[in-house]
């Protein structure tokens, strides 16, 4: 199955991505310059993490008029596969192709740690092989991983069951002591209404090797292939 | 030419952390009066003197220069002559 991993100027989670989809998953995987216009025979799209256009103005508002984000934009209107990663998520946001918006932390720390998240939904083609309320590790690293939607989007986002990671402690408890970064309602990552555009703050290409500490990632890469593999 | 300053501030009722860290910083030197501090962006744009140039910055500022959802502007127009007349 093809996967894609967008590079924009300043991505710097690509290689990890790519790592995790080659070396791990055992899946053909390309790079695709932002100036790019075609996703070729793309499955599965990545928006990797990183600093795209050094997030000047806002994390994610430039790099959402890249010119392959046209490309990006049908590939989800066509109920297709995306995944956006940290600063991927945040132009996913930008780019209005999910809900809301990532703000500054609440402690205006960059954080970067382990933390525990529950997966609140299998409808996803990236958490289809996920037990809901399954407690997994991964890492995070941002600054701006904040979520934040107006009240009646944040009603919406739980009615419609589009929250798809919350941030827990390792008993599954969703606490505030767990939220790393003042996130409402614990958010960790959200899905469009139909459940194939999903973003998330944590990473989990950088927790496909047990060797790197940990392979709970790694579920989301086998789900997407075998919900692809499958159709 | 015609020069437009825009600024860029969180919503009410948006959480500005970095203006509450200010806030703190500010009490922390003596200032106490300091109720709230709103921390934003200013950008200042220079323009052509053509073209329907308020409907292009409402739309620049809906597009790329705000985040609607979390984030109110103000433009002005500004001239050599003037520093800062309100639209």
């Amino acid at each position: 199955m093809q996967f894609a991993v967008i590079v924009f100027p300043g991505s710097n989670c690509d290689h990890d991505c790519y790592h995790a989809i080659k070396d791990v998953l055992k899946q053909p995987v390309r790079f695709v310059w932002h100036k790019e216009t075609s996703l070729g025979d793309a499955e599965v799209v990545i928006l990797p993490g990183g600093f795209s256009y050094g997030d000047y103005l806002r994390a994610g508002a430039i790099s959402r008029f890249s010119p392959i984000m046209k490309a990006v934009s049908e590939h989800a209107r066509e109920g297709r596969p995306l995944l956006g990663i940290c600063n991927g998520f945040q132009c996913l946001t930008e780019s209005g192709l999910l809900p809301g918006a990532l703000r500054r932390n609440e402690s205006l720390r960059f954080v970067c740690e382990e933390v525990w998240l529950k997966c609140e939904t299998s409808r996803t083609p990236f958490t289809c092989g996920i037990e809901p309320d399954e407690i997994l590790k991964m890492t995070i690293a941002h600054g701006e991983g904040n979520y934040f939607c107006e009240p009646g989007t944040l009603a919406e986002l739980e009615d419609n069951n589009q929250i798809v990671f919350r941030y827990t402690d390792a008993d599954g408890s969703v606490s505030p002591e767990a939220n790393p970064n003042g996130s409402m309602n614990n958010i960790a990552g959200i899905c469009n209404l139909a459940g194939n555009v999903v973003g998330l703050m944590p990473h989990p290409e950088r927790s496909c090797d047990s060797l790197l500490g940990g392979e709970d990632g790694l579920q989301m890469f086998m789900s997407v292939l075998r919900m692809v593999a499958s159709s | 030419m015609p020069k437009a300053l825009v600024y860029v501030t969180f919503k009410e009722g948006v959480l500005d952390p970095q203006g509450e860290a200010v806030r703190g910083a500010l009490s922390s030197l003596g200032f106490k009066g300091v109720n709230e501090v709103r921390v934003g962006k200013f950008i200042e744009l220079e323009l052509d003197d053509t073209g329907n140039v308020h409907a292009d910055l409402e739309r620049m500022c809906q597009d790329l220069l705000a985040n609607p959802v979390i984030e109110d502007y103000r433009i002005e127009m500004a001239d050599e002559s003037t520093n800062g007349e309100a639209l």
